[in-house]
């Protein structure tokens, strides 16, 4: 990492604030702080940040009203805290922009690799048509998938699943933003597809189907491919 | 030993505390009793109203009659007056107590003269006496003065002895319950010469009253009676001293009266009569109403009525019983209630025939009755009453139609024998239309039957007896026949219908108890005051056909208008002034009854056995008769019952709630504060153990590590906490979602991968284990902390086993383990909030497992725990679950 990034922290409580100052400085980032909605607005206008951690529960503004408004002008990541582990908050905030979530309490390790893989995902914007994942890779343009070295035999929708999934990796995929993607509007809701291919691509790609090393599961949100 | 014989009876004395108690808290109340107007009760009453104001008491004046008389009208003067209220009535303005004002007074004494006064329509009250009871359930004492010929029980002697029939009477059990009574007595010398001297009416006015009522004859017999009425009163009050204060005595021997009441007028008399041997006597009193077949006549219901309620104002308990034979009725009730008097009413004889069954009356009453002594009253000359024989002529009130059908059925029955009457003989004709009119009894009053009876017979004798066409009758044999004929005819008709009679009575009877039946078991099954309200006015609907509206009352005791109401019966102002009266005082109130009748709504008390639960309203066009009202009563009861009940549960559900709070809130200082304070002192220790000293590495990662592990202890209590107060608000909604339970399985056991290093886990699923719907977050937690409690108990190394299968709908899962088990005394209490089984390692709360089951009950699942054969538990978890209907691999 050449450049130094600039990451806006904007969270209401101190200690957070001043724990995450510590680990990111430490880590070599730039750190940006706010400790309303308001300042956290003007913040992102003016710093510039390669990343906003934002916290859900702000005093003045609303954490989703938040997302939106900094989503109207803001094209780089924003990684969602909450406090509130409720799913249903943290489904609404990846589908109103936020790249990724973490729940308070979190570990600090778990942070810096969200963090790591969001503004990559976000430098590394043309797609690369190979995609490799220790003993897995993908060759997204001539659909194929290989598992050391073997050639995977998937349908054309475990393979579609597998791709978006892997073009997205590190980053949680919500069931209904999956369901879209993968089998149009009409399917939003009908998570058993889903979960039919997730088991299927599952005894394809992992070595113990039973203990996925690759197609995680986060309980009650989405799925998440390991990169 | 006559130990028992001296000993007052438990029950009374527990009522005369009891009673005393009640008083207390009332105002007293005071009455100057006189012989009759003149001897001067209301000066003597203002005059002890100056001495009690000297001596500092608030009295104060709300009303007082001076009837212009000077010194009187001098001795208010210094006395503070409530001024009266005016009342409209048609063109007149009347003047009244104004009780209201009295009550916002509130002092400590009110003077009230005429207590037997009667108010003007559109009071409050119809009475006065009603006012000052008020006045006295407010706290505040009552003067106030009495003639004697106002006593109820007094009014007819009065009458007799004056030749005046008093209007206006006070109900005995005012006079008998007052606190104080003083007599104000003057000779009758002194009282005629003080009418003389105009000091009590005008001289004209004094003139007349001289000559009509102030007789000294009469006067004297009054003065005696009020003297005598006093010292009984003192008599009783001794006696009742002696039992309070359990002075040895010469106990009364328990005597128990019973009045029998007939409809005639004469039985208020005996009522009277009954009410003041009862009194000399130191006895209770009952009255009792042999209902029988026979029909009472509009006039005769009227009067007895007026006998019931005269009972009711003596203070009479009154019964009812239904029995055609009057004498069994009563001894039967007499013995049931240990009766050892009975007064009846000698029967007025009009004729041999009522004479010999009368007289058999009273024969058999006094040969059944046995060792009870029988009291016979003699009737009096005045009554103009016709003392009716019960099974003297029936009574003619069948309708026009049915003499008309029966005469009719007669007439057809005679023309189709008269077609055939060659073929079977004129004599079977008689059995063809005795039969006819036998059957007609079972339908018509005795009116028809009579007619028929009577036509049946002529016709038989005018168009079948030979000769026919004519009413002469040949053969002697005939005529037997014939007159045989008619009596039969008459009598089985009267006898039919009587029983008929009966039959209708005993249905109606039966039907009441078997609404009441009804209402109770339904009742009974009714779960929630809403529930208890539907019911209530479905079935008043269906057996009374009334409208009603149920007001109960809100927790600050007071009646709640606002409930949702579906009766269509809207409140005005004045309604809900009656029913807030009908509700504070317990008692009917409202149209068709002696308070506020101006309305057209009826208000009943909901009287429950310790509290008030509110007030019904009725709209009813008619007055209830006797029978309908004791209906109305014992209905209003069971449901009154059922609020309360209702009403209490509630109240001990709150308390229970406050109670479990209450718990809750010291268990978690117990439990929670040690729970937290652990972590917390581990994390300041290590912390703070890093900062001061210059560790090596490897103590530093170790402290590290220590941080850590108390971070996530601490984050799991608060996250039980979380889950534990979402349960219990009632927030819990399951997000069902498809789920597979390799997934669900797999991520538990990922978070708890510390912990189960040191087990080996089995995770068993079939291959064609289908996807469930299940909300993945709560399941998560259920197995996290079931898994999690295995690793806390089970020693290492053990094996832990989880496995999943779904049959017939139904997911199964299950958590078994190697660990010591549960005790089998405490194992069905392990689910409870905050149970820690006994002697359990230290860190817990005991929440786990409550989380547990009140995720799985959200998904409308079971949990249950056993312990296995060969040692440790086995949690099985049943869920009821849909599966994917559509095979979509491929």
């Amino acid at each position: 990492m050449n450049l130094a990034e600039t990451i806006l922290i904007i969270d209401d409580e101190v200690q957070i604030r001043r724990l995450l100052e510590i680990t990111l400085a430490s880590n070599g980032y730039k750190i940006s702080e706010a400790s309303t909605g308001k300042e956290g607005l003007i913040a992102a206008a003016t710093n510039h940040p390669a990343l906003i951690i934002l916290d859900l529960g702000l005093p003045d503004i609303d954490g989703i009203e938040m997302l939106k408004k900094l989503r109207e002008w803001y094209p780089k990541p924003i990684i969602v805290l909450s406090v509130r582990s409720s799913e249903e908050d943290i489904i609404q905030a990846l589908d109103n922009g936020a790249n990724d979530f973490l729940t308070k309490p979190f570990r600090t390790g778990e942070l810096l690799a969200r963090i790591r893989v969001a503004i990559r995902q976000n430098m590394s914007s043309e797609d690369n048509p190979n995609l490799t994942f220790g003993f897995l890779s993908i060759d997204l343009v001539n659909h194929v998938a290989r598992k050391n070295n073997e050639i995977l035999k998937l349908t054309s929708t475990e393979f579609a699943l597998l791709a978006l999934l892997a073009k997205n990796s590190g980053r949680v995929l919500t069931h209904q933003s999956i369901l879209k993607e993968i089998w149009g509007y009409g399917y939003v809701g009908q998570t058993q597809y889903l979960r039919v291919f997730v088991a299927q691509l599952r005894k394809k790609i992992e070595d113990d189907p039973a203990k996925p090393k690759l197609l995680i599961t986060e309980s009650g949100i989405g799925y998440r491919f390991h990169e | 030993m006559d130990f028992a014989e001296n000993r007052p009876d438990p029950d009374e004395l527990l009522a005369s505390l009891k009673f005393e108690e009640e008083k207390s808290k009332r105002g007293k109340l005071k009455i100057f009793f006189g012989m009759c107007a003149g001897v001067g009760k209301t000066y003597t009453m203002l005059q002890i109203a100056h001495a009690e104001k000297l001596k500092g008491h608030d009295i104060i004046i709300g009303y007082i009659e001076t009837h212009n008389r000077k010194e009187t009208t001098d001795l208010t003067v210094g006395l503070e007056i409530i001024p009266r209220r005016t009342y409209q009535y048609k063109s007149t303005t009347v003047q009244e107590m104004d009780l209201d004002a009295i009550i916002a007074r509130k002092p400590s004494t009110v003077l009230v003269d005429e207590l037997a006064h009667t108010n003007a329509p559109g009071s409050r009250h119809t009475k006065r006496f009603q006012d000052v009871l008020e006045i006295l359930d407010n706290g505040i004492n009552v003067f106030t003065t009495v003639n004697v010929q106002h006593l109820e029980s007094r009014s007819d002697t009065v009458a007799q002895i004056t030749g005046i029939i008093v209007r206006e009477t006070l109900p005995d059990e005012i006079f008998e319950n007052a606190d104080d009574i003083e007599v104000i007595d003057l000779t009758p010398d002194e009282l005629l010469q003080r009418l003389s001297d105009g000091k009590v009416y005008t001289p004209e006015r004094s003139r007349e009253a001289i000559e009509s009522f102030f007789r000294k004859g009469n006067i004297t017999a009054l003065r005696e009676m009020a003297l005598r009425i006093v010292a009984d009163r003192v008599d009783r009050q001794l006696h009742e001293y002696m039992q309070l204060k359990r002075i040895k005595g010469p106990w009364k021997s328990g005597l128990h009266l019973l009045v029998a009441v007939s409809h005639t007028q004469q039985s208020s008399k005996l009522l009277r009569w009954a009410k003041n041997l009862s009194y000399t006597m130191g006895s209770d009193l009952q009255a009792v109403y042999v209902e029988t077949s026979f029909k009472l006549s509009a006039k005769e219901s009227e009067q007895l009525n007026k006998n019931i309620s005269l009972a009711r104002q003596l203070g009479i308990k009154f019964r009812f019983v239904t029995n055609n034979d009057m004498v069994k009725a009563i001894v039967d009730f007499a013995q049931k209630e240990n009766i050892t008097h009975i007064i009846i009413g000698k029967p007025k004889v009009r004729n041999l025939l009522t004479l010999l069954r009368l007289g058999n009356f009273v024969n058999r009453l006094i040969r059944y009755s046995g060792n009870i002594d029988v009291y016979i009253l003699g009737s009096d000359n005045q009554s103009k009453d016709k003392f009716r024989e019960k099974v003297s002529l029936p009574s003619f009130t069948s309708g026009l139609q049915q003499y008309f059908i029966a005469s009719i059925v007669v007439i057809i029955t005679a023309v189709l024998c008269f077609f055939i009457k060659d073929f079977i003989g004129y004599q079977v004709v008689s059995f063809g239309l005795l039969f006819v009119v036998s059957t007609l009894a079972f339908f018509f009053g005795t009116g028809p039957i009579l007619l028929s009876a009577t036509l049946s017979a002529l016709i038989w004798d005018f168009f079948f007896i030979p000769p026919p066409y004519t009413l002469h009758v040949d053969k002697p044999e005939d005529m037997l026949m014939l007159i045989m004929f008619f009596i039969i005819a008459l009598l089985s008709g009267v006898l039919t219908s009587r029983i008929r009679r009966q039959e209708m009575k005993i249905r109606v009877r039966e039907e009441r108890t078997n609404a009441l039946y009804q209402l109770t078991r339904e009742l009974s099954t009714a779960t929630g005051i809403e529930e208890v309200i539907i019911i209530a006015k479905n079935d008043i609907k269906k057996y009374f056909d009334l409208k009603c509206r149920i007001i109960l009352k809100n927790d600050n005791n007071q009646l709640d208008y606002s409930s949702n109401d579906d009766s269509g019966i809207t409140l005005s102002r004045n309604d809900m002034s009656v029913a807030a009266w009908t509700f504070q005082h317990s008692s009917k109130a409202g149209k068709h009854t002696d308070t506020l009748p101006s309305g057209n709504l009826t208000f009943y008390p909901l009287k429950g056995n310790q509290m008030n639960l509110g007030v019904i309203a009725i709209q009813h066009p008619n007055v209830f008769t006797q029978g309908e009202e004791q209906f109305w009563d014992a209905f209003i009861s069971q449901i009154s019952g059922k609020f309360e009940r209702e009403y209490l549960r509630n109240m001990a559900k709150q308390a229970y709630f406050l109670n479990e709070s209450d718990k809750l809130y010291k268990t978690l200082f117990n439990s929670i504060s040690h729970e937290l304070r652990i972590p917390v002192a581990t994390i300041m220790g290590a912390s703070d153990s890093l900062l001061s000293s210059n560790h090596p590495q490897e103590v530093q990662n170790e402290l590290s590590h220590e941080i850590l592990k108390a971070s996530k202890r601490l984050n799991r209590l608060i996250e039980n906490l979380l889950n534990m107060s979402r349960l219990e608000s009632g927030h819990i909604k399951p997000r069902l979602d498809w789920c597979d339970i390799h997934d669900l399985i797999n991520k538990v056991t990922e978070g708890l991968q510390d912990e189960l290093k040191s087990f080996r886990l089995h995770v068993v699923i079939p291959d064609d284990m289908p996807f469930v719907k299940i909300d993945f977050g709560l399941m998560e937690q259920v197995l996290y902390n079931l898994i999690y409690n295995a690793t806390q108990y089970a020693s290492a190394s053990t094996n832990l086993r989880v496995k999943a299968f779904y049959d017939n709908g139904i997911m199964t899962l299950q958590v078994m383990d190697r660990g010591p088990g549960f005790p089998p005394k405490e194992i069905s209490l392990i689910f409870n909030k905050f149970y820690r089984v006994e002697g359990s390692k230290a860190g817990g709360t005991g929440l786990g497992l409550s989380i547990a089951k009140g995720f799985i009950e959200a998904h409308n699942g079971t949990i249950a725990v056993a312990n296995r054969q060969n040692g440790g538990a086995i949690f099985t978890i049943k869920i009821p679950t849909d599966i994917p209907v559509v095979d979509i691999r491929g």
